[in-house]
């Protein structure tokens, strides 16, 4: 039976938390499969790296360690995964929906011949029949995702090609260490054997990262804003309360395009998935797009003067009123109420 | 340094920003052909990339290349308006249902017709968000890839490229024949040209000069041609194309309707944030 693979991405040396994640879903749909969870990383001096992998349950860490692949390009890092992949034939990959996710994915995708789904909410194992054909296809992977700008939830197959594809946002799936001591099989990945000279011919000139300021997926409480809060001066309004409440500021994917708040903070199907105690959503009409990443929350407030806005169906509360007037009397009570 | 000859791959897609509640059906599902028809924002961030490298190299020439139905004209002619020198349509019932390595497919191939130096795209499309299109295109033609592009300039015969990354920027440097695909971050386009509107006001494909009063329109101004071409103008095998030669197949579209919890509903009287905030407390959510 051909394995599950999962690609996955280190940040400065270390495994980013989307690639554990997908481990941790990789494992078990390989138990629905009966196969086996393969890993594949890339970089340089990353030797032992696999003792970090093998926790999620991964039965083979396929390692390629080369000074080329130090950071990620495009052309070398395609070149790898697609050797690898003909010569390993998986039966399904997965990858965080990164941005380095998102420019391998679909090379690679390209060079295989075979089907790719961008950010993927839920993926699962089921039978496919096709009626043209009178074929039953058995344990495909489901891709779902929202489309069409969250209005509607496609389930994507691929009956005919491999490897299925697919990337995921972080945080959309659990990470959940299977075994500390599970013990998998390292293979080294002879990396010349698949990296051309004309793979390097992309040069990375400078490279400025940011640590990461946001963290918006470990909050426990989130004031999240959209594009009903006017301006962006109305959205700072609620840094005040997120700070009073001991929470993080999100935003959804209109407030971000207008420019009130950075990529870093949207919630959604392309922005970060949350599962905080508590969602207070500010001018949030909550197209799919958004609640796809925030409808697990706790308990949901929904402040806007829209009745009919979509958020107020998934809410516990529903303030209707103006959002620059509710803020400071939330401010005010939680003042004279906390102890 | 000569001039270029730059690709602007731009999308016609359905305005998904903002449904209203007259794009709402009855049953709670979206009317798709009530949204409005738009270029596609990140593509429009591309084209401004070809404009000002146009702008600064003369000999430059840009050419708008859209894969659609006929309607998909009004991509090129928006493009015409804003500088661009010509633009091709590439239509045909064959292209109907492509998944994205179909249309990449198709897209290759009219690419390899017009052999451009470069092809600039949009990072992704607001219609199906995947930004799989641009790299996927790169892979076909066997040419590198430069993503998330918001700055672009040429030192030497190199392209220098600044890219937005989730943490931060990376700035590479890439020899032509090269694909890029520009982020929302990048420069907006310029807005269109009123002589330019004038010159492009009848540029028209054939099939809509078919359907036009052709005669009328041809004598009245000087006819503004656009390319228009189907699977045989640029050789495509039709097995590669559309539903059967897209390796995803949809099995299911569920329309979403969002299921009522009991919500409590509130007031923005002091009274009921109070209230609420003290209710807050007890069930321990805050404090």
């Amino acid at each position: 039976m051909n394995s599950l693979f999962v690609f996955c991405e280190l940040d400065e040396g270390k495994p980013v938390d989307v690639s554990l994640e997908l481990l941790t879903k990789g494992r078990s749909l390989a138990n629905a499969l009966g196969c086996r969870l393969e890993a594949v990383v890339l970089g340089s001096g990353i030797e032992g790296i696999e003792k970090e992998l093998f926790p999620y349950g991964t039965d083979v860490v396929h390692l390629a360690d080369d000074p080329v692949l130090e950071h990620y390009r495009t052309m070398p890092y395609t070149s790898v995964i697609t050797g690898l992949f003909r010569q390993e034939q998986p039966q399904i990959a997965l990858m965080g929906a990164t941005t380095t996710g998102r420019d391998l994915g679909p090379r690679v995708s390209s060079a295989l011949h075979s089907g790719l789904t961008a950010d993927c909410t839920a993926l699962e194992i089921g039978d496919h029949y096709d009626r043209k054909t009178d074929t039953t296809y058995k344990n495909l992977l489901y891709q779902i995702r929202p489309a069409f700008g969250g209005n509607i939830i496609a389930t994507i197959i691929n009956p005919d090609h491999r490897p299925q594809m697919a990337t995921v946002r972080e945080g959309v799936m659990k990470k959940e260490i299977v075994n500390r001591n599970y013990r998998g099989e390292l293979k080294k990945i002879n990396v010349s054997d698949f990296i051309k000279p004309e793979d390097l011919t992309v040069e990375i000139i400078e490279r400025h990262m940011e640590a990461r300021r946001v963290d918006i997926k470990s909050a426990q409480i989130i004031v999240s804003g959209g594009y009903g809060m006017g301006s962006r001066e109305n959205f700072n309004m609620l840094y005040d309360l997120a700070s009073v409440l001991g929470g993080e500021v999100a935003a959804s994917r209109a407030a971000v395009d207008a420019g009130f708040a950075g990529h870093e903070r949207q919630v959604g199907q392309t922005g970060v998935t949350v599962r905080p105690k508590l969602y207070i959503a500010c001018g949030i009409s909550g197209q799919i797009q958004h609640t796809a990443g925030m409808s697990q929350s706790g308990k949901i407030i929904a402040i806007n003067n829209d009745a009919m806005a979509p958020i107020n169906s998934l809410a516990d509360y529903v303030i209707n009123g103006d959002v620059a007037d509710i803020i400071p009397k939330l401010i005010k009570h939680y003042k004279a109420n906390a102890r | 340094m000569k001039g270029i000859k730059i690709v602007v791959l731009a999308k016609q897609v359905p305005d998904t920003r903002n449904v209203g509640p007259d794009a709402m059906k009855a049953d709670g599902t979206v009317n798709r052909s009530a949204l409005p028809a738009i270029f596609n924002p990140e593509d429009l961030n591309a084209l401004e990339q070809a404009l000002r490298i146009k702008e600064q190299y003369e000999g430059t020439t840009v050419t708008v290349l859209t894969m659609g139905p006929g309607r998909a004209a009004e991509i090129i002619r928006e493009g015409l308006y804003r500088g661009a020198d010509d633009g091709v349509l590439l239509t045909d019932r064959a292209f109907a249902g492509s998944d994205t390595l179909a249309t990449s497919y198709a897209l290759t191939l009219a690419i390899r017709r017009l052999e451009p130096d470069l092809v600039l795209g949009g990072r992704q499309a607001i219609d199906g968000d995947t930004a799989q299109v641009g790299p996927q295109v790169a892979e076909k033609l066997g040419w590198p890839q430069v993503t998330y592009a918001e700055e672009m300039h040429f030192e030497n015969d190199k392209l220098v490229v600044r890219r937005r990354l989730e943490r931060g920027v990376e700035t590479v440097s890439a020899p032509l024949p090269l694909v890029v695909t520009v982020n929302g971050t990048a420069p907006a386009c310029r807005y269109r040209h009123a002589r330019l509107v004038m010159k492009y006001k009848y540029a028209r494909t054939d099939t809509e000069l078919q359907a036009e009063n052709a005669d009328y329109i041809a004598t009245s101004r000087p006819l503004m041609p656009i390319t228009e071409w189907g699977t045989e103008a640029v050789g495509a095998d039709p097995e590669q194309l559309g539903l059967s030669g897209s390796p995803t197949k949809v099995k299911k579209i569920d329309n979403v309707i969002l299921q009522s919890k009991q919500a409590k509903q509130l007031t923005s009287s002091d009274r009921d944030i109070e209230a609420l905030v003290k209710e807050l407390f007890e069930s321990h959510t805050i404090g």
